[in-house]
C-alpha cells in the first residue's frame, strides 16, 4: 500500500514537471482576471466589513481555485483514463489495490491544488493585499485540494461520458463557484438559498479561509464539516473503483 | 496453463460468451478467431480480471481467476485492442511505471527495461514520449510492458490490429520468438492468416460459442485442401475438394469463370459459420 500510492503518484508528478509552465501559466489566468476585475476594477468602491474588497475576496478565490483546479485535475484525466484512453486498464491488471490507486491520484490532484492557490496567494501579496497567513490556513486549504480531488475521483469513476463530466462541472462546480462565500458573503442570500449553501462544502472553505485570514482565529465546525467531506468522498472514490470490473 | 469451465458472460441481455469450456497447454500459442462481436475479447477481459464472469469460473496456471487475484496478476501479461500506452510518458517511463506497479526492485527493473527495449527494437527511441511512436512501435512497446514482470502467459488481443505488413512481420516474429522461449500465447484475431502463420491451434468462435477447435492444418484438411470459386453474376459459391485431380475435374465440367485454389482457414470459417469473417 505504502509503495503503491507513491508509484501512482509518481507518475503524476512526472507528467506535471514535464508540463510545469503550462500549467503554472493557465494556473495564472483566471485568478489574475477575478484580481484585476474584483479586486481592483469593481472592488475599489467596495468596502466590506470596514476591510478592503481585495482582502474579501482572496480567500474565496484561493478556495475556488483549489476546487476548480483538484476538481479538474482529477475529474478530467481520470473520467479520460477510463473511458477514452483505457490507461485505467493498466492500474486494474496490476496487483495493486484500489485504495492505493486513488490515494495516488487524490494526492496528485490536492498538489496541482496547492500550487494554483499559492499562485493566487503569491498574486494577492503583489496587488497588496494584507493577509494573516499561518499553519492553519496551509491545513484548510490543504484539506481545500483533497476534498475536491476526491470528489473529482468519485465523478471521473461514476460518471460515463467525457460530455457529462462538462455537466456535472456546469451542476456542480460552477454554481459553488460563485455562490459560497467566495465573491459575496452567503448572509445576503435568500434564507432558504442559504441553507443549501451552507451545506456545500465550498461555503466552509472560503469562510474558513476568510476567518484565518483575517485573524479571526479557527473555526472548529467549518473544520469538522471539511474533514468529514473528505472521508467520504475518498471512500466514494475507492468503492467506485472497486466496482469499476 | 488456462482452463475455461463453463464459462459464460452477460452484458444485459446479450449473451457475449456462452458455457464455454476450453483447455490451453503449456507452451501453446492458442489462437481464438471469430468475427467482431464473437465474444474473444470479452474472454481475454475475464481472463484478465477487467470483467467478472456471470458464470463458470476460469483458472490460470492452476490459480482461480476469480479468487487469486494477486497470483494470477503475477501469472499474466496483456497487450490489449486498444493502445492504451501512457502517452504523456517516454517508453522507458511506460515500462518503469510498469515495473513499480509490480513491484520489482530497482536494480531488476532497470536491467529489464534495457534487455525489452533491445528486444523489441526500441532503444534508440527509448526517452521519446509514446505519444511520437507510430502505431507498430507503440503496439511493441505495449508488448514489452506485458512482458516486464516475467509472466508465463501473454494475452494479445488484435496484436496486429491495423498494422502495416512490415511493422505486422514484425510483431508475428517477436511472438514466435517468445514462445519459443516457453511463453504460453493466447491470441485474438479476426485476421485468419495471422492464425494460420501463427497457432499451433485454433478455436472458431461465433455468437459467444466454440463452435470448432483444431490445427489449422486439420481443419484445412477437414473441409478439403482445395476449394474452386465459381464466380457466378457477382455472386462466388465454394467447393471443397480432398485433391487437385478431383477439383480439375470439377471445374472442367463447368461453363463459368472459376478459379481453384488451397483452403484456408477463412474457407474453414466460412463453412461452419456460413458467413465472411467481418459479416
Amino acid at each position: 500500500m505504502k509503495i503503491d500510492f507513491y508509484t501512482v503518484f509518481w507518475r503524476e508528478m512526472i507528467v506535471l514537471r514535464r508540463t510545469f509552465s503550462k500549467f503554472f501559466a493557465s494556473r495564472l489566468v483566471s485568478p489574475l482576471l477575478y484580481l484585476v476585475a474584483f479586486g481592483w476594477g469593481l472592488g475599489r468602491s467596495i468596502q466590506m466589513n470596514g476591510g478592503n474588497y481585495l482582502e474579501f475576496i482572496v480567500p474565496g478565490i484561493i478556495a475556488l481555485s483549489a476546487m476548480n483546479t483538484s476538481f479538474n485535475a482529477v475529474g478530467i484525466n481520470l473520467n479520460m483514463s477510463r473511458l477514452y484512453h483505457k490507461t485505467l486498464d493498466e492500474y486494474l491488471i496490476a496487483p495493486i489495490s484500489p485504495g492505493a490507486f486513488m490515494l495516488g491520484k487524490v494526492l496528485a490532484g490536492t498538489v496541482r491544488g496547492l500550487i494554483a492557490s499559492l499562485i493566487i496567494l503569491a498574486l494577492a501579496f503583489l496587488f497588496g493585499a494584507h493577509l494573516a497567513v499561518n499553519g492553519w490556513f496551509f491545513l484548510v486549504v490543504l484539506l481545500t485540494c483533497f476534498l475536491f480531488s476526491a470528489l473529482g475521483a468519485v465523478a471521473a469513476m461514476v460518471v460515463n461520458s467525457h460530455e457529462d463530466m462538462a455537466n456535472f462541472s456546469t451542476f456542480v462546480i460552477l454554481p459553488m463557484s460563485f455562490l459560497c462565500g467566495t465573491f459575496f458573503s452567503t448572509d445576503r442570500l435568500p434564507v432558504v438559498i442559504g441553507y443549501i449553501v451552507d451545506v456545500l462544502p465550498l461555503t466552509h472553505a472560503s469562510c474558513l479561509l476568510r476567518a484565518l485570514a483575517s485573524g479571526q482565529g479557527m473555526m472548529p465546525l467549518s473544520l469538522m464539516v471539511l474533514v468529514v467531506y473528505s472521508i467520504i468522498f475518498f471512500a466514494a472514490g475507492v468503492a467506485a473503483a472497486l466496482k469499476v470490473r | 496453463m488456462i482452463e475455461l469451465r463453463q464459462l459464460s458472460k452477460q452484458y444485459g441481455n446479450i449473451q457475449a460468451v456462452v458455457d464455454l469450456d476450453l483447455k490451453i497447454r503449456r507452451g501453446e500459442i492458442f489462437g481464438l478467431l471469430g468475427p467482431n462481436g464473437a465474444g474473444k475479447t470479452t474472454i481475454v477481459r475475464v481472463l484478465t480480471m477487467l470483467t467478472r464472469p456471470s458464470g463458470g469460473s476460469a483458472s490460470i496456471n492452476g490459480y482461480e481467476v476469480n479468487r487469486d487475484l494477486r497470483k494470477v496478476k503475477k501469472e499474466i501479461g496483456v497487450v490489449p485492442q486498444h493502445m492504451n500506452l501512457d502517452l504523456e510518458l517516454t517508453a522507458r517511463e511506460n515500462l518503469e511505471l510498469h515495473g513499480r506497479l509490480h513491484k520489482m526492485p530497482r536494480a531488476q527493473r532497470q536491467q529489464r527495461i534495457q534487455e525489452l527495449l533491445a528486444y523489441v527494437e526500441l532503444t534508440e527511441r527509448s526517452n521519446d514520449l509514446a505519444g511520437k511512436y507510430s502505431g507498430g512501435m507503440k503496439r511493441r512497446l505495449m508488448i514489452a510492458r506485458a512482458l516486464m514482470h516475467h509472466p508465463g502467459v501473454l494475452f494479445l488481443d488484435e496484436p496486429t490490429a491495423g498494422l502495416d505488413p512490415q511493422a505486422r512481420r514484425k510483431i508475428w516474429n517477436l511472438i514466435r520468438r517468445m514462445n519459443s522461449e516457453g511463453m504460453t500465447v493466447l491470441l485474438t484475431t479476426h485476421y485468419i492468416e495471422e492464425a494460420e502463420v501463427l497457432c499451433h491451434r485454433v478455436g472458431i468462435m461465433d455468437h459467444g460459442r466454440l463452435i470448432a477447435l483444431d490445427t489449422p492444418a486439420k481443419f484445412k484438411k477437414k473441409v478439403g485442401e482445395i476449394v474452386v470459386e465459381v464466380l457466378n453474376h457477382g455472386n462466388t459459391k465454394y467447393r471443397f475438394f480432398a485433391g487437385r485431380e478431383q477439383a480439375a475435374q470439377y471445374a472442367g465440367s463447368l461453363t463459368e469463370n472459376v478459379v481453384i485454389r488451397e483452403a484456408n482457414l477463412e474457407d474453414v470459417f466460412v463453412e461452419l459459420t456460413g458467413r465472411k469473417v467481418g459479416d
